[in-house]
């Protein structure tokens, strides 16, 4: 391994240096405030120094690794979520009557895991990468587990997200044993059909297919797709929200990211059975995602379902990544997965500006007349919800309109018109959030539909709510500038993207 | 610059009332006035100075701007504006300055952020009248959406958490349909020429097989006839402006329901002349099946706003059989409908919002001799009422009368049929009238003491709408000479 290597590999050893360093200054005295920086530092420098990094060009750093523009966009996007992640925290955290250092340095493990994710275009490293960032989510779901009154479940939410991680690990390691008996490698480069096709009589194919649904199941499991996401909604419900934040916006990104590049580079899509199977994944996420939103009253639960929708209409625009060297199905899933970042990313944020680990405000009773009460906290609300329904001026109308056009390219008629059917059943219960919110906070609540109702005064914000506020503040930005004026993140997936497959 | 100055005249201006309501909270409302005065000024300027650019597309256009937005997509700030687009523009002002007087007194609360949703839906139906790249088009079609949706939920009547999410689903639901059409041709535009493009002028170029073209103008004839709305999709609009507060209800009558006529005559057929010529028999029957039937149902309404809501579906009608017959006399006619129907139905929206204001009910059968208490809102109500059923010398006679006349000469046996809509528009029009002014003094108007009739504010409102009626009536000419050599030309290109 050469020096310009090791630099390419800067930020994972960052985050790793900066666990590492968090361990130690838990040993040597517990802070919590230390912790937080300390963290907070270490992911902003590993940031930082993707100014350095970038210009040395794309390498493979030893067979496992892949840095290239892919792997550093997704770096950028992960990082930049993970620190968001690690700030809004420490208000909710700061009333734990438990340790609230080891939070921060899962925090940094489940980065890492998400780095390596990113980065790899082999099947050693995809599971390790895996296995890094669902073991600390484990621990971050389960984490206030010795005080009653914060999160309601989380041991229930942290056992299950085990079990049944656990189980889709196995099957994607069942499925990339059953390649690696046909291709000999573990390389995503070298996973074609044609191998499978190879040996007589046509049970190879089958063979193939067989072996590559086991992996993309895997997959679906952490990306949540239908019919893959009977976890989610209880996780969701069950973990701290930051842990919730965090699992849903890094997990589903470094996920996402690793399965495009596994999509691009091997030539699985070549299958039409697989194919098939993709697009039935697809459309199936986005009704059950969609229609079971409608009646949820908890708001961890309904992102939850909405989250599954939104991957539902990533996956149209995966389904297109590898039809051409000028296709768009790539820039369309970069910007998607951007957009939705930023508008989960958001909701949760104001969830937990407004909460603290003793008090969750997550139904959506909790939310009456907030735009009285907190009008910039219900503004933030409202734009990230409208985005999240694909409403102009936001980054999650140009994201959609992303998808549409990916859609149309690759000719996936039924999935757009899934897609539209979806949306337009996704716009009532985003809409009754922010109808909710525009109740006059002292409506009688006739049918109790919205109990628990929850007036007792927000949290006043104090000197320490001034970094999560900040953090609110650029996630509008994040969420405006590129609705308005989408060029630049598209010129920069388009250069970024060009280097895929 | 002088139509990107009218888009920004309008966000600004809604963005500087939400900001004064902190000095004063009457100061939203002097701001909304003023902005929206500036606007119609504008209007009225490319009124007075412009003529058609000789070197324009058509020669037809009086100003086009175009700056690069997307590129990644072909996309550009286009905005252009010809006679159809600008007395498009002079309604659109103008019927915003009636929105601010009937929101006036009747808005107490949260003035500011009234006033804002209020601008902000102007400048999204503003940038609807003038944008040509069909993205650009999409993203104000869109944008007028949200703030009209607030309107609804947060200053409407009791049951406007059903009718606003309703409307808003409607409405967004039919326009995802719509940009799946666009985003369809941007492509075959890739196709064909190698790049992307949602300009006007370049789709109106594309190449497309006659079963492509007719899926691509049914989608967008779901989008435009969704917002018109056109008889199996008009089911929102009674729900909407029931609950709408009255500056709501003249926004949505006056002007919402507009864009959906104008994306049908600037869009949906020039584009697509083929397709729509031979779905034209279809579109005229449903725009006859929404005159009969919606007249049928205002009958038997006992809310007043409804009652009009209903009835305005069936005037659409007439602009659907308008636009669809494809000749002269039918654009014409569709035009001077939609200019004479949004005054009109602004006004009886008005009505209807003074009434329950005054007496707090909408009820037609609890309402009665409010003649003898309200003499110059009876007056009113009579004079735009009989406006609405097409009296001679007004504006909408000469509307639906032109639909009708056009009409005739492709599809004869519909109009006929459809003609029959003006009997039911003159019956429930005097018997609204009969109802709710006439009789005996109704308990309500007793218990309500001293009403004040009309003030101030609404005798100018309701008297310059009775002046451009009656303008529209005696002397259509001077709108119909800006509309002729634009549909003209569009009649020509799509021949």
């Amino acid at each position: 391994m050469t020096a310009d290597q090791l630099l390419l590999l800067l930020p994972i050893i960052l985050v790793a240096m900066t666990t590492v360093i968090t361990m130690l200054s838990i040993c040597i005295r517990r802070s919590h405030v230390a912790s937080c920086l300390i963290t907070a530092l270490g992911l902003l420098l590993a940031l930082l120094s993707l100014i350095i990094v970038h210009p040395l060009g794309a390498q493979e750093v030893t067979p496992l690794l892949l840095v290239d523009d892919f792997k550093l966009f997704f770096t950028a996007l992960i990082l930049a979520a993970a620190l968001a992640v690690t700030l809004l925290s420490y208000p909710y955290m700061v009333n734990l009557e438990d340790h609230q250092d080891e939070f921060y340095l899962l925090i940094g493990i489940a980065t890492l895991g998400g780095l390596v994710m990113a980065g790899s275009a082999h099947f050693i490293t995809a599971f390790v990468g895996i296995e890094i960032l669902s073991v600390a989510l484990y621990g971050m779901i389960a984490y206030p587990l010795h005080r009653s009154l914060a999160a309601q479940y989380p041991m229930e939410a942290s056992i299950k997200y085990l079990v049944l991680s656990a189980m889709s690990s196995a099957f994607f390691l069942f499925g990339v044993a059953l390649l690696y008996a046909q291709t000999g490698t573990l390389h995503f480069q070298d996973i074609s059909p044609e191998f499978g096709q190879i040996e007589a009589e046509g049970a190879g194919a089958a063979y193939f297919v067989l072996a590559a649904l086991m992996v993309m199941a895997g997959f679906a499991f952490k990306l949540s797709l239908a019919p893959f996401h009977i976890w989610t909604p209880d996780v969701y419900e069950g973990a701290p929200l930051p842990a919730t934040t965090f699992l849903a916006t890094v997990g589903k990104v470094a996920m996402a990211a690793l399965l495009m590049r596994f999509m691009s580079v091997s030539r699985l899509m070549d299958s039409d059975a697989i194919m098939t199977a993709l697009m039935v994944i697809s459309a199936l996420s986005i009704l059950v995602g969609n229609l079971l939103a409608l009646r949820q009253t908890n708001l961890k639960r309904l992102l939850s379902y909405s989250s599954i929708a939104h991957m539902g209409y990533l996956m149209i625009a995966m389904l297109v990544v590898d039809t051409g060297a000028q296709s768009m199905g790539a820039e369309a899933t970069g910007f998607y997965l951007t957009a939705y970042v930023v508008m989960t990313l958001g909701a949760f944020g104001v969830m937990i500006v407004l909460s603290g680990c003793a008090h969750e405000r997550d139904h959506i009773g909790h939310y009456k007349g907030l735009f009285w009460r907190s009008p910039w906290l219900a503004l933030v609300f409202t734009a990230m919800l409208l985005s999240l329904a694909g409403i102009p001026l936001t980054i999650g109308f140009i994201g959609k309109f992303y998808v549409f056009a990916a859609g149309v390219e690759g000719m996936q008629w039924i999935l757009l018109a899934t897609m539209v059917v979806g949306s337009a059943i996704g716009l009532f219960y985003y809409l009754r959030v922010v109808y909710v919110m525009l109740l006059p906070a002292d409506t009688v609540d006739s049918d109790h539909s919205l109990t628990p109702t929850d007036l007792d005064p927000l949290p006043e914000i104090g000197l320490r709510d001034v970094l999560p506020h900040a953090v609110l503040l650029l996630l509008l930005a994040a969420l405006l500038i590129p609705g308005v004026i989408p060029g630049g993140l598209m010129e920069l997936l388009r250069s970024v993207m060009a280097g895929l497959s | 610059m002088m139509a990107l100055w009218l888009i920004i005249v309008l966000f600004g201006g809604g963005l500087l009332a939400w900001a004064t309501e902190l000095a004063d909270p009457r100061a939203p409302r002097i701001v909304a006035l003023l902005s929206v005065l500036l606007a119609l000024l504008l209007v009225l300027v490319i009124c007075a100075t412009g003529a058609p650019q000789p070197d324009s597309p058509g020669a037809q256009w009086f100003l086009l701007e175009k700056w690069e937005w997307i590129p990644r997509f072909g996309i550009f700030l286009q905005f252009g504006v010809d006679g159809l687009s600008l007395l498009m523009l002079l309604l659109t002002t103008f019927l915003g300055l009636i929105s601010v007087a009937a929101a006036w007194n009747e808005i107490q609360q949260r003035c500011g952020f009234f006033y804002f949703n209020l601008l902000w839906t102007l400048a999204g139906v503003v940038g609807v009248f003038i944008a040509l790249d069909l993205f650009l088009f999409f993203f104000f079609w869109e944008i007028m959406l949200i703030p009209m949706y607030l309107i609804i939920a947060i200053w409407g009547h009791e049951d406007r958490a059903y009718a606003a999410t309703k409307f808003f689903i409607f409405t967004q639901a039919a326009g995802l349909v719509l940009l799946l059409a666009i985003l369809a041709m941007a492509w075959l535009h890739m196709e064909q020429v190698g790049r992307f493009s949602f300009d006007y002028f370049e789709l109106g170029n594309l190449l497309m097989e006659a079963p492509v073209q007719l899926l691509l103008m049914l989608g967008f004839f779901i989008g435009f006839a969704t917002k018109l709305p056109s008889f199996p999709l008009h089911s929102w609009l009674p729900d909407a402006h029931s609950q709408a507060p009255t500056a709501g209800s003249v926004l949505l009558a006056g002007l919402l329901l507009k864009t959906g006529a104008y994306g049908l005559i600037r869009f949906t057929v020039p584009l697509f002349p083929d397709a729509a010529a031979d779905f034209a028999p279809v579109a005229m029957t449903l725009g006859a099946i929404s005159i009969l039937y919606c007249a049928k149902l205002a009958f038997a309404q006992t809310d007043l706003k409804r009652l009009i809501a209903y009835t305005s579906v069936s005037h659409m009608g007439f602009v659907t059989l308008g636009i669809f017959a494809w000749n002269i006399q039918g654009l014409q006619g569709a035009f001077m409908t939609i200019m004479a129907h949004g005054l009109s139905a602004a006004a009886l929206f008005m009505i209807a919002g003074g009434l329950q204001l005054r007496f707090h009910t909408r009820d037609i059968y609890v309402m009665g001799g409010l003649w003898a208490v309200l003499p110059g809102m009876a007056a009113m109500a009579l004079f735009f009422s009989i406006a609405a059923l097409g009296m001679p010398g007004l504006g909408n006679f000469v509307g639906e009368f032109l639909s009708l006349i056009g009409a005739f000469r492709t599809h004869a046996w519909i109009t006929v049929v459809a003609a029959l809509g003006l009997i039911l528009a003159a019956v429930y029009s005097l018997w609204v009238i009969q109802r709710v002014f006439h009789g005996a003094v109704s308990p309500v108007a007793e218990s309500a003491g001293r009403v004040p009739d009309l003030s101030r504010v609404e005798w100018v409102a309701y008297g310059t709408m009775a002046a451009g009626l009656v303008w529209m009536g005696v002397h259509p000419q001077s709108f119909l000479g800006f509309t002729e050599p634009v549909l003209q030309l569009l009649l020509e290109t799509s021949q």
